[in-house]
């Protein structure tokens, strides 16, 4: 069963449509890439999953029953793009009175921001306020923040950016911990091969419709354009073949794209009749960034306003 | 409700612990007691200055004798043998402050009398010299005109009315400025308090703005929720402080007998050198707040400093969500909530003066003006409808407000780097939701 059921969510604002039509369903245990450019609706579909908004239209379902905004915010943690903390509380009051907002009981919210401080080396920091904190520092704290009360579902808004590699890598295993413990993950970024690193399960959106949905392998299979890289100890001085064509060269290896009907191996059995040795032979699967611009490019930059009649 | 309660503590909490909190409701006490102690200094020091004031009375209007009134410390001397000119050049040096010259005077029209001082001599004296003359002028008249002086001050009167309040507990003696002192002061009280809590919670918004909270809070706790609890835990710094205050200045009064021993009896001593009328002016005044409902000011300070609050901080927090972060922006979009609260203050000021008129009535029961205009008035006993009215429109009012607040409230907290209008303000406010 998925963990999240969102169908048909619509959502207008005066002068757009922030959310047109958006259905997908989530695994429980999945991590989950929420792509799309600027202003494509993202925070706005975020904002109606975590109970912010009101959606306009549509259903959204959390363990198969209607999603109740005002009982349901314990099972949900959100790290929200925009995000900060209050600065001249102590750290570890802070932490406490957010775990407790989500629900639970002081004693309880206490223990279990220790836990989290000494697993991430935190613990002299309960006394310190937040504005004696470096930007990286913050970011740490509000992500301790987010999934200290073991919510159901997280969803985390661009929850790098500030971060230096070690702690991003600290924050990625967490991630990844958190996932097989079977908590669901919904992961909104720009960076493209933070996705294919993490995600299992991506969907991109663009102008409040999602124009893509599938595993990340699946979908590098439905925009692969059949492209090899071959490795040759020699190239030959000549050859052409119906089989494929030359798209680039470099030292040793050519880039080719195979004709429609033919196969891997008829184009190494055709250098094999031409006595050259191939030394290596990897399909070249799009990545995501290609894919991304390749969906999006062509829409303008910046999304148009647009009069809405609903 | 428990979510209210959590964030209701916060806000409570960060705020008293503040070092600033402890400051300013420590200093504050402290600066008054040392204003009255000032005042209070000075009002005994002043009457012992005694005034040397040389008479040059060409005239005899005074007949060699001025009969100096009670508590003018000044002394009179007259000199001889001198003309205006020649003693003007010495009263100085003579240790006089000021030489009074009168000429030789037309009783019908006494023109030509002078002060002469090196600096500009106060009212109080020049007002006490100015009687002095006047009183032997009139003598003069009189004799002219054949009047016995004694036989006119047998005849002439000088009342004093006593108003009496008929109420259900006997009579009370009214002082009407008692009554307007207290009317004022509270109508003041209430006024800075929703002027400074007002903007406490605005900031307190804007912080939430400003450093990017308010998403992570909301999408734990209604935005509505997050409202309430910062409005009514900023609304119990308000009355923790007060609180504070009163304990300290009921200590205060308890202490400050025992390290100036003196002082009261000093008061009611130079109290009693003053001229007749106000030897009892502690006793009137008194006698004054006796005559005033106090219970019933007490209460209606209690309900209108919240029902004022509610409603003002409620307006507060909706402009603080729509500030991005610029200052100045802030300052534009408080200004027509400021203009509610200036305009009852002014009401207040006619309606201690006149508590019946038509004006002073509305104000006091239009819910955005009531809370500082019907405090003006609660002195004055109105009539019993007019505050139960009053009380139901301010409730209503709060409840009106709060409704359409919240709804800009809920909008403007998650609105980023966009300038937001009172236009756009109105349109989330009236849109349904």
């Amino acid at each position: 069963m998925n963990l999240l059921e969102v169908k048909n969510l619509k959502k207008y604002f005066a002068t757009q449509k922030a959310v047109d039509d958006i259905s997908f369903g989530l695994r429980k245990g999945s991590i989950f890439g929420l792509l799309g450019p600027n202003g494509a609706g993202k925070t706005t579909l975020i904002r109606m999953i975590t109970g912010i908004f009101y959606p306009d239209e549509g259903e959204i379902l959390l363990n198969g029953k209607t999603f109740d905004p005002i009982n349901d915010v314990g099972q949900i943690g959100y790290m929200p793009e925009e995000r900060g903390l209050y600065k001249k509380m102590k750290i570890g009051e802070q932490a406490v009175y957010l775990a407790q907002l989500k629900g639970l009981s002081k004693a309880e919210a206490v223990a279990k921001v220790k836990e989290w401080f000494i697993k991430f080396e935190m613990q002299s920091w309960w006394n310190k306020k937040v504005e004696d904190l470096s930007k990286g520092m913050g970011q740490k704290l509000q992500f301790v923040t987010t999934v200290l009360h073991e919510p159901k579902l997280i969803i985390l808004d661009e929850p790098f950016s500030g971060l230096d590699p070690v702690n991003s890598n600290l924050i990625k295993d967490e991630i990844n911990n958190l996932a097989k413990k079977g908590a669901t993950i919904i992961f909104s970024t720009h960076r493209m091969e933070q996705v294919e690193e993490i995600c299992d399960h991506i969907i991109l959106v663009n102008k409040g419709k999602k124009i893509l949905d599938g595993s990340v392998n699946e979908v590098k299979q439905q925009f692969k354009e059949n492209l090899y890289s071959i490795g040759l100890e020699q190239i030959p001085v000549s050859f052409s073949s119906s089989h494929f064509e030359v798209i680039g060269k470099k030292d040793n290896s050519l880039v080719i794209k195979i004709g429609n009907g033919f196969r891997p191996n008829d184009v190494l059995q055709y250098f094999i009749q031409q006595n050259a040795n191939v030394v290596s032979f990897n399909e070249m699967l799009p990545s995501l960034s290609d894919i991304f611009i390749k969906l999006v490019e062509g829409t303008p930059l910046a999304r148009q306003f647009q009069s809405v009649t609903a | 409700m428990n979510k209210i309660w959590l964030v209701l503590q916060r806000e409570y909490l960060t705020r008293v612990k503040k070092r600033s909190f402890l400051l300013t409701t420590i200093l504050v006490p402290l600066i008054i007691i040392g204003f009255y102690a000032a005042i209070i200094a000075i009002s005994i020091s002043g009457s012992t200055n005694s005034q040397k004031i040389a008479v040059l009375d060409e005239d005899s209007l005074f007949n060699g004798k001025i009969s100096v009134p009670n508590g003018d410390q000044a002394n009179y001397t007259f000199i001889q043998n001198e003309t205006e000119q020649s003693f003007k050049e010495k009263y100085k040096t003579l240790g006089y402050s000021s030489f009074l010259y009168v000429p030789k005077l037309n009783i019908d029209k006494p023109l030509g009398i002078k002060l002469h001082s090196q600096a500009a001599v106060s009212l109080s004296d020049k007002g006490k010299i100015e009687s002095i003359i006047n009183k032997a002028i009139e003598t003069k008249r009189m004799v002219a005109a054949q009047i016995d002086p004694e036989k006119y001050k047998a005849i002439s009167a000088d009342v004093t009315v006593d108003n009496t309040i008929d109420s259900a507990n006997g009579e009370k003696k009214a002082v009407a400025g008692v009554a307007y002192a207290f009317s004022f002061a509270a109508g003041i009280l209430i006024y800075m308090i929703l002027l400074i809590y007002g903007m406490m919670v605005m900031r307190g918004v804007m912080e939430e703005k400003v450093n990017r909270i308010a998403e992570v809070i909301v999408s734990s706790v209604k935005p509505f929720q997050l409202m309430l609890g910062k409005i009514i835990g900023i609304g119990a710094v308000g009355l923790t402080q007060f609180g504070i205050w009163l304990i300290l200045m009921f200590l205060l009064q308890l202490i400050i007998p025992v390290i100036f021993p003196g002082i009261f009896h000093q008061m009611a001593a130079a109290q009693a050198a003053q001229p007749g009328g106000q030897e009892n002016m502690l006793l009137t005044i008194s006698e004054g707040i006796k005559s005033l409902p106090i219970g019933l000011m007490v209460f209606c300070f209690v309900f209108y400093f919240l029902g004022g609050y509610l409603i003002y901080a409620s307006l507060f927090a909706a402009v603080g969500s729509a500030v991005s972060e610029d200052q100045q922006e802030a300052q534009q979009l408080t200004f027509p909530i400021m203009m509610p609260i200036i305009l009852a203050f002014v009401i207040m000021t006619k309606a201690v003066n006149d508590p019946n008129s038509s004006l002073a009535i509305f104000g006091s029961l239009f819910p955005l003006t009531s809370p500082i205009v019907m405090m003006g008035r609660i002195a004055y006993s109105p009539p019993a409808w007019q505050i139960i009215l009053s009380m139901v429109l301010l409730i209503l009012g709060f409840l009106f407000f709060t409704w359409l607040t919240a709804k800009i409230y809920r909008t403007g907290i998650l609105m980023y780097g966009k300038k937001i209008t009172w236009k756009e303000m109105w349109k989330w406010a009236v849109r349904k939701s």
